[in-house]
């Protein structure tokens, strides 16, 4: 794996003593790339990503699955493959003209959306009787449900109001772990990725329901853990590196983290690999979210994240050490 | 270096110990199975009950695993396939009689020295084990209402006895009454006798276009409890509602300020369940109109049983539904009639001695009321500048008599009406005393139905997904960090047995999402080792004793993971505090796996390599 880069050995000392100009053995042996050389280029990148993102959420809008819209949902399961484009035309003649049917998972189940909130629960049981009464041989109803109109538009507030309340909590803890100019850039990183995320969800369509913002919301945790790793490395060095600008010392940390940042990256995305072939249809939108927001999110607790700390001036005062730490140092 | 002492060692054997312990029963999946309970509790189930199921059951060609009483006295046959449990059912019904409640459901197959000891598997959620979950919503405001038509027909009476004339004027507010009087007299002294009999209500006067007005109206406190209490009502009839059903460990629960919600796991007759729990009913008491009854002050109603048949009521509503503790059919000893025995509450019980009181002799009636779906209304709403559609489901209130009978002395809270035609009569009148009990109607807003078969399907991707991640995840550490990855690898199966264990103990349940959320810790638990190795792997880069790099690593690593975990959890503790279904099955995962891998990180971790490298000379580390 490019793990092997946190390894690199012999030559290193020097370019990282010259840049460093302390000679101090503590980064000697891992070669500092830098990172920061192309934070205006990331910085253009990620305008982009965002505004095109922004843009498709206002022109695309987003794909609000039962859960939010209200409606009704069978999952069907013909005894042998079966026919969408009849299944339709029976819906139709059934009445349920905005009805849609589509293959889900394999080529004999259906699933059947009926928008529009009629407030009924029995629709869902009467459709899929009806279709069986119209098909020669045996249908399974594998799944019903039905989601009246309030429901969804509580729901739709309660996951905002959530993410409103996560965010908050996450700044207040930053804030007072490290200082606010971390909290910042860690929240405009976790903005930055669940942006992304949902505006991925829009420009394809793909259906956004309950578990695709659980994914949402498990991509701020993720995201969120990876930029504290980095941020408790620049905190650490900021105390311990005496010389050196503020940029010299985050692309210290970043190179110290990287192999750190890979490992997980890609052992968290080689389960989530095994979530979207084998975790089945009901959980596709979970994985695609999390596979996207993974990625994201480490590129986003190095170039944004990491970022933000220099467009917001942080400097070594900003981190005062604890006399304690002091000593430590010295230490070989 | 590097050595803990023993005691430490001891505590996190111990831990993991416990933990394998607790999560053994997962090993265990249920029987589908059929039980057999008596409707009245003091019938006891007994063998001949079991032999008659059992052969209900071979005539109907269903295989049986076992066939036994349970401890709680119910007949409980387990079945090979859950395909068989709904014929089974109908087969004992059919067999045994209406006397007793066959219900479906889940056996546990937990040996008994882990029962014992009070392990028991994960409970898993209906997308898993495949069932029924309803939302209804309670129209709370419908018991606010109704209450203050109770408090009208109170205050008539109190103007009446003091010859005060007044008018109701029209008034839109549920929560408030407005007299008109025809002088300044009368008004100031309606409101002093008003104050003093509604001692909870708020009695203000005003002067409008030459009318003297009285107005009453109930505080919002007092609305809110009326809310609070119509809610909680409604949650016991439900319950009741439920036990009916006589689905084994349901789930009612109330959920938000006036929405409750039912989960019947296993497969469910799903048409029948809706019947029983939708009967969306409520009673009010009346007293028959006199013949003399001056016109208004009385309404008439139709028979629920006989068409065409009618009778006048009083406007007054003596008590409602919900006042009804139980009503049960019966037959008399002496007679051989059959009646029905209805208990009220104690506040149910004192309006119906005060109303009795004085009417001996008059005719009270049942009224039966019933909220029926006559289709939606668009409403349409300014959101945000923008003219918004949305359907609004309406409803219309249907009221019938369902029993007018003469009162033969003063009535308590416990009563019986007799003279019923035949014993059906009377259990039909019973069922709907019982489930006109509740103080608000309330309609269905969700239903989420999982057939069995895609509970499985789920269970079978889930594990598989779960188990391919974790071996890609145990070769990459092996491959990158050798002895410590092995070492790594053991803490991280331990990781999941000790999730799965504070699961089951905890009798959290384990969803679809529940699993991507194990998936999603494995992932993370990963960091955490990931972490602290690099960071050895650094300290003896910079020239650090193995032993030294050891200790430091796992020392200096502990912040970052402190740090990113405590962040992680602040997430998956809102999602659960404010989230529901999915998202609450998946916070609970999410935020539980967390602190197990930060256990199994940091602590298992580092006995595990202590206990490898710990006191030793060391020249080189396998990482």
């Amino acid at each position: 794996m490019s793990n092997d880069d946190s390894r690199l050995e012999a030559d290193s000392q020097e370019t990282s003593s010259q840049e460093n100009g302390s000679g101090k053995k503590m980064f000697g042996h891992t070669r500092v790339i830098n990172f920061m050389k192309y934070r205006t280029l990331a910085t253009v990148f990620s305008v982009v990503l965002l505004l095109g993102s922004i843009g498709s959420l206002f022109v695309n809008g987003i794909n609000f699955g039962l859960d939010f819209t209200g409606g009704t949902l069978v999952e069907l399961s013909y005894e042998e493959a079966a026919s969408v484009p009849e299944i339709r035309n029976q819906l139709e003649q059934l009445g349920h003209t905005d009805a849609v049917a589509q293959e889900f998972g394999s080529a004999s189940d259906v699933l059947i959306r009926i928008p529009g909130a009629e407030a009924d629960v029995n629709l869902g049981s009467r459709v899929a009787k009806q279709l069986d009464d119209l098909y020669d041989g045996d249908i399974t109803v594998k799944r019903v449900e039905f989601v009246g109109p309030q429901v969804g538009e509580q729901l739709r507030d309660q996951g905002g109001l959530g993410m409103m309340l996560a965010l908050a909590l996450v700044m207040l803890y930053i804030a007072f772990r490290f200082q606010y100019k971390f909290s910042i850039g860690a929240v405009v990183a976790l903005a930055h990725d669940a942006i992304v995320v949902l505006g991925l969800f829009s420009l394809l369509g793909l259906q956004f329901d309950l578990t695709v913002l659980a994914a949402i919301l498990a991509v701020i945790g993720y995201s969120l853990n990876d930029t504290i790793i980095v941020y408790d490395r620049v905190r650490e060095n900021f105390r311990k590196v005496r010389r050196g600008t503020p940029e010299d010392i985050i692309n210290i940390s970043l190179s110290q983290t990287l192999g750190r940042t890979l490992a997980t990256s890609g052992t968290t995305m080689m389960v989530l690999f095994s979530l979207f072939f084998l975790g089945g249809e009901t959980i596709h939108g979970f994985s695609t979210a999390l596979l996207v927001g993974v990625g994201i999110g480490t590129y986003s607790s190095i170039y944004i994240a990491s970022n933000m700390l220099l467009y917001l001036n942080v400097t070594r005062e900003d981190l005062i050490p604890p006399p304690k730490e002091e000593d430590a140092d010295e230490m070989p | 270096m590097n050595r803990y002492p023993l005691w430490k060692y001891l505590a996190i054997f111990l831990c993991v110990a416990l933990g394998v312990f607790y999560a053994l029963p997962n090993l265990y999946p249920d029987d589908p199975a059929i039980q057999v309970s008596s409707v009245s509790s003091s019938v006891e189930m007994n063998d001949g009950h079991l032999k008659q199921a059992v052969a209900a059951l071979e005539e109907s060609g269903v295989s049986i695993k076992d066939a036994e009483i349970s401890e709680r006295g119910n007949v409980l046959i387990r079945l090979n396939s859950n395909e068989d449990q709904l014929p089974g059912k109908a087969a004992i019904s059919k067999k045994l009689g209406h006397d007793y409640v066959v219900a479906l459901n889940l056996a546990p197959t937990t040996p008994d020295w882990l029962s014992s000891m009070g392990a028991s598997p994960m409970k898993l959620g209906l997308d898993l084990s495949g069932g029924v979950h309803f939302l209804l919503q309670v129209d709370s405001m419908k018991a606010v209402e109704t209450r203050m038509d109770i408090y009208a027909g109170e205050m008539r009476t109190a103007l009446r006895k003091e010859r005060l004339r007044y008018r109701t004027v029209p008034n839109p507010s549920p929560t408030s009454r407005e007299l008109a009087f025809s002088d300044a007299e009368a008004q100031s002294k309606a409101r002093s006798v008003l104050a003093k009999e509604f001692p909870d209500l708020t009695v203000d006067t005003r002067e409008s276009n030459g009318r003297f007005l009285v107005t009453v109206r109930m505080t919002e406190q007092q609305v809110r409890d009326l809310e609070d209490y119509a809610i909680k009502q409604n949650l016991t009839t439900v319950r009741n509602r439920v036990n009916e059903l006589g689905v084994a460990e349901p789930l009612v629960q109330r959920q938000g300020r006036n929405h409750i919600v039912v989960e019947l796991p296993g497969v469910q007759d799903t048409a029948e369940a809706k019947r029983i729990l939708g009967k969306t009913a409520n009673l009010e008491f009346r007293l028959a109109a006199g013949y003399d009854a001056a016109p208004g002050t009385y309404e008439t109603f139709e028979f629920r049983s006989q068409e065409g048949r009618t009778a006048n009521l009083e406007r007054d509503i003596i008590l409602t539904g919900d006042q009804v503790a139980n009503a049960r059919s019966n037959v008399d000893a002496q007679t051989g009639s059959p009646e029905v025995n209805i208990t009220l509450d104690s506040r149910g019980g004192e309006l119906m001695t005060r109303a009795t009181r004085t009417n001996v002799g008059r005719g009270m009636s049942v009224l039966f009321i019933e909220q029926r779906f006559i289709g939606n209304r668009t409403e349409t709403k300014m959101v945000d500048g923008e003219l918004v559609e949305t359907l609004v489901p309406m409803y219309r209130e249907d009221k019938r008599i369902i029993s007018l009978a003469t009162i033969q002395a003063v009535l308590g809270s416990s009563f019986r009406i007799t003279g019923l035609d035949s014993r059906a009569e009377s259990s039909e009148l019973a069922l709907l005393l019982r489930a006109g009990s509740l103080a608000a109607p309330m309609h269905f807003v969700e239903e989420r139905t999982v057939g069995p078969s895609l509970g499985k399907e789920n269970i079978r991707m889930g594990v598989q997904s779960t188990l391919i991640g974790l071996a890609a995840i145990m070769l990459f550490m092996v491959v990158v960090y050798r002895v410590f990855g092995l070492l790594a690898n053991i803490s991280l199966i331990l990781n999941l047995t000790l999730l799965m264990s504070i699961m089951s103990m905890l009798g959290a349940t384990l969803t679809m999402p529940g699993i991507a959320g194990i998936v999603l810790t494995l992932g993370m638990a990963v960091d955490a080792n990931v972490l602290i190795f690099s960071r050895i792997r650094e300290e003896i880069k910079n020239g650090m004793s193995p032993q030294r790099a050891i200790s430091e690593g796992f020392d200096r690593a502990f912040v970052s993971i402190f740090d990113g975990n405590i962040t992680t959890l602040i997430v998956g503790v809102v999602l659960y505090a404010i989230g529901t279904g999915p998202v609450k099955g998946f916070a609970v995962t999410l935020s539980l796996g967390i602190l197990t891998s930060m256990f199994s990180a940091i602590l298992i971790n580092r006995a595990l390599v202590n206990m490898v490298y710990g006191g030793r000379q060391l020249k080189k580390l396998s990482i």
